[in-house]
């Protein structure tokens, strides 16, 4: 039985212009133990993906058909009371601009002893000695000291540290990592990624990193989920999905990202915009407009599950 | 402007006004108190300050809708007439309140340093006095007069629209488009001016029309007290302290009628700021 | 012939309480030739965007010269600097488009603004569609607003603007960061083609050491304040010398790359606050540093024809 298991998820958001069509029939496994990489550009759906997973959507969203299933459990069946036991202690999250997901009038220690409190059995008189080695967990220095701090003292990186213990601290079995080396430095970038890996391995915690950053992914995902405007378009092991991508779009993301061995010329790019959500009129398959590979049944017909490896699946009519 | 940019204006405001019905509903019942302000004396039934003291205290019946006060003058039409004094306050007062506010704000938010130390200190003396003692206070040293219910009611109000300009530039100063702006060789006023002040119009849009309620109030509230416009003058606050003397003897619509349009205009006010405020920002255009 | 900018031991430093200065840009010298593409890399913190706000004058050098075509133009206070005639020539394209265009002007209006405030009189129109026309940005979309327009085309926006007026200098402060990667190609491919087209010296500011390799001739790699190394940008990128720019180089995400091979920064940057002059500004992180490093700091030294580094050990 999968950790983290959605099935035909579908979901809208009413706004003031329109009924956004923000996901389609998205299914998404994950396995307890596996980090698995969701990739997209943006209004591609993957973080809202990731808040109904946890149930943290927005009120103007309405979940039209599927399921989410996490631990067996049904979560979008289950009680507000219910999810707020999950949440925190079996499911966690970090999130981009670490310093502004932090609370900004509350010392890092005492945030981390916040968790600790709610979802632990802890004795008050532990929760400090917990959260320092929670913090020491993070590799933060000196994390006497930086117990103390406010999340303004603190560098970005260390801001996403203190997150880290603070989505680790009741020992989840789910991290989902939204964008969260997204405007770190790159040296940063690599110190916060070496750490969530070395401590998803050593729990055996499952991983859902969201980026847009296909190099970023291929590095530290098992799996990786293509999305694109609201679908899953293709899902593959790594090392398959970069040695022989089907999907089209997949292809083209491939060839736009810079990487040292192409020059300007060598690069790709995608002709063509995102459609808008909110039309009614969208065709089944919303990559069309941009496609050059498209069918006359692109653009009516369901989407298919053409399997096309172990493990390696895409939903395209005309696959490369 | 060209007849496309004209014309998308147009369309914007009826796009506006159409997506919220209350939005609509406050443009209506603004433009029926401009209305009644521009044309009043023309259409209010009876002269408001001819008395008739055969009719005095009369309720509200056929002949006079809103009744009759102490001295038989038919209340409907001191309240038609009334608007306009009453409006004519409250955007004059307004207007130069946020013609200076705005501007001192905007330079203190923008300069910073000695500009802001300054303007910060003008500010807080203002708001250092009870505004509507200070209100009070300014119109008994310098006169009874409409035009000092002006003054006074602009000046009290200051500090408000320093506030929110200083807070809502600073916000902006170290936007993009404003270093791009300097790029391009504008001066700082000029960026001030043309590029960073009129981001700032739709949120002190919201602001102006709060105002316009509250120096409604203000000015009847100071013409309560007998500051200001003098009887026989028909205003809504004199007309209020007038039935107020009789509301225990039984006469209650002399100061019900006048009180329940005071209530009117500043409701359209408030509900009017969000519509101004849409009308003014280029993001709600589709 | 000279340089189009020379900048020659450049310092900022802003006060900081009452005593204490902070070294954002500490003795920086460097020239961008005529035609020349010149990345400038770094983390947060090295000093890149206030060296950027020196180059482009909108803020004034504490020491130091900035050279404009041999003309010093760092003697012109920031503030009267846009009544210059240099002001034309140096422009600047901006990282975030949705916070560069001002969301009450088209982007007719966007693009026309330093035409009409530094053009020679000549009508405006023409020179705007002209610019549109260079970047590709269609002429319909001339009218829109920012917020009907896409990413891509608020960045084309952005740099129509910057060319409007056929600048010598153009300094691009990480113009694709805030674009989706397939965008961001788009863009990439039209900068390559305007240097080529308008023979334009480019400042290209990135985090993104792929793109900067993809656009530049050369590369500078700042570090609090200060050049740890520049040199031609292949050499850079094949064999770095300083520790700090091995780092950088490494922790770039590679497809099919491994991570567990990286070598990772330990700790925090040093404090730019009244640094020590004697120390190593990478003490303390450095993988190879012995006592002699916070006794004397480096000097940039030429290690070959066009490639320095400050470093004891290159």
């Amino acid at each position: 039985m999968s950790l983290l298991e959605v099935k035909d998820l579908t979901l809208e958001f009413r706004t003031r212009s329109g009924t956004v069509r923000a996901l389609e029939n998205v299914g998404l496994t994950v396995d307890k133990g596996e980090t698995v990489g969701i990739v997209g550009e943006s209004g591609s759906g993957k973080s809202v993906l990731s808040y109904a997973a946890m149930r943290i959507l927005d009120p103007a969203a309405r979940i039209t058909r599927g399921s989410v299933h996490f631990a067996g459990q049904d979560v979008l069946a289950a009680s507000e009371h219910d999810m707020q036991q999950v949440r925190g202690r079996e499911m966690a999250m970090i999130f981009q601009s670490p310093r502004t997901a932090l609370n900004p009038i509350r010392r890092a220690g005492r945030q981390i002893e916040d968790v600790l409190r709610v979802h632990t059995t802890t004795l008050r008189s532990d929760l400090r000695k917990r959260a320092i080695e929670a913090l020491a967990q993070v590799r933060i220095p000196d994390p006497e000291r930086r117990y103390q701090a406010y999340p303004f003292e603190l560098s970005g990186g260390q801001c996403q540290r203190v997150m880290i213990a603070l989505a680790l601290a009741c020992d989840p079995q789910l991290l989902i990592a939204d964008e969260p080396t997204t405007g770190l430095d790159v040296t940063t970038q690599a110190a916060v990624m070496a750490l969530v890996s070395e401590l998803a391995r050593a729990r055996g915690m499952a991983t859902v990193l969201i980026t847009h950053d296909l190099a970023l992914a291929s590095e530290y995902c098992d799996r990786i989920v293509v999305m694109h405007a609201g679908h899953v378009v293709e899902e593959a092991p790594t090392a398959e999905l970069f040695r022989a991508p089907r999907h089209p779009y997949t292809a083209r993301l491939i060839a736009s990202t810079p990487t040292p061995q192409k020059s300007v010329d060598g690069l790709s790019s995608i002709p063509g915009n995102l459609p808008d959500l909110r039309r009614a009129d969208l065709p089944s398959c919303r990559f069309l407009a941009r496609c050059e590979r498209a069918l006359e049944s692109c653009a009516s017909q369901a989407l298919p599950d053409v399997p096309v490896a172990a493990a390696h699946r895409v939903h395209c009519f005309n696959p490369l | 402007m060209s007849a496309v940019a004209a014309n998308s204006s147009w369309r914007h405001l009826k796009y506006v006004a159409t997506e919220n019905p209350v939005t609509l509903a406050a443009f209506l019942m603004f433009t029926g108190f401009v209305l009644m302000a521009l044309v009043g004396p023309w259409i209010a039934p009876y002269d408001p300050l001819a008395s008739d003291t055969a009719h005095a205290l009369r309720p509200p019946s056929a002949r006079n809708w809103f009744g009759t006060d102490s001295l038989g003058r038919d209340i409907l039409s001191r309240i038609i007439v009334a608007t306009r004094l009453d409006f004519g306050i409250a955007v004059c007062a307004v207007a130069a309140s946020f013609a200076l506010g705005a501007a001192l704000g905007a330079l203190a938010g923008f300069f910073g340093g000695w500009t802001d130390r300054i303007v910060g200190r003008v500010s807080d003396t203002i708001m250092a006095f009870p505004l509507f003692v200070l209100a009070m206070g300014i119109v008994a040293a310098l006169g009874n007069t409409v035009a000092n219910i002006i003054l006074a009611t602009a000046i009290i109000n200051l500090p408000f629209y320093i506030r929110v300009a200083r807070a809502e530039v600073n916000v902006r100063r170290n936007a993009g488009y404003v270093e791009a702006a300097r790029l391009a060789g504008n001066s700082d006023l000029r960026t001030l001016a043309l590029h960073v002040f009129p981001n700032v119009l739709p949120p002190m849009m919201v602001q102006i029309s709060l105002n316009m309620g509250w120096a409604i109030l203000n000015a009847a509230g100071l013409s309560f007290i007998g500051l200001g416009v003098r009887p026989p003058q028909a205003e809504w606050g004199i007309m209020v302290a007038e039935g107020a003397t009789y509301i225990i003897s039984g006469e209650w619509w002399i100061a019900l009628f006048p009180g329940a349009a005071l209530m009117l205009a500043v409701f359209t006010f408030n509900l009017l700021g969000d519509g101004l405020r849409d009308l003014m920002d280029p993001r709600t255009r589709t | 012939m000279s340089p189009v900018l020379e900048c020659v031991e450049l310092k900022k430093h802003f006060a900081v309480g009452r005593a204490s200065r902070l070294h954002a840009v500490d003795n920086v010298s460097f020239a961008i030739g005529a035609g020349e593409s010149v990345g400038l890399v770094g983390e947060s913190g090295c000093g890149k965007s206030t060296l950027v706000r020196l180059v482009t004058r909108m803020l004034d050098p504490s020491a130091g010269d900035i050279v404009y075509r041999g003309r010093n133009i760092g003697f012109i206070p920031a503030r009267v600097f846009a009544a210059t005639p240099f002001r034309p020539k140096i422009q600047m394209v901006f990282q975030d488009p949705s916070d560069s265009l001002n969301p009450r002007h088209t982007a007719f209006d966007a693009i026309a603004e330093p035409v009409r405030r530094l053009g020679n009189g000549k009508p405006v129109a023409p020179q705007v569609e002209q610019a549109a026309r260079k970047v590709g940005l269609p002429g319909e979309l001339l009218p829109r607003y920012p917020h009907q327009l896409s990413g891509g085309q608020k960045a084309r926006v952005g740099i129509a603007r910057a060319i409007a007026l056929e600048p010598d200098l153009l300094v691009l402060d990480e113009p694709t960061a805030a674009l989706d990667v397939s965008v961001q190609a788009t863009i990439l491919k039209l900068l390559a083609q305007l240097k080529r087209d308008l023979g334009m010296s480019y400042l290209f500011v990135s985090h993104d050491l792929n793109v900067v390799r993809m656009l530049c001739d050369r590369v500078i790699v700042m570090y609090l304040g200060r050049i740890v190394e520049q040199g031609p940008a292949q050499a850079i990128f094949d064999a770095p010398a300083h520790p700090y720019t091995r780092a950088l180089i490494q922790a770039i995400p590679s497809v099919g790359g491994r991570p567990e091979g990286r070598e990772l920064l330990p700790g925090e940057p040093r404090s730019p606050i009244d640094p020590d002059p004697r120390v190593c500004r990478f003490f303390g992180r450095c993988p190879k540093q012995v006592d002699r490093c916070q006794k004397e700091a480096p000097l940039l030294r030429e290690l070959r024809p066009g490639h320095f580094v400050a470093c004891h050990f290159a």
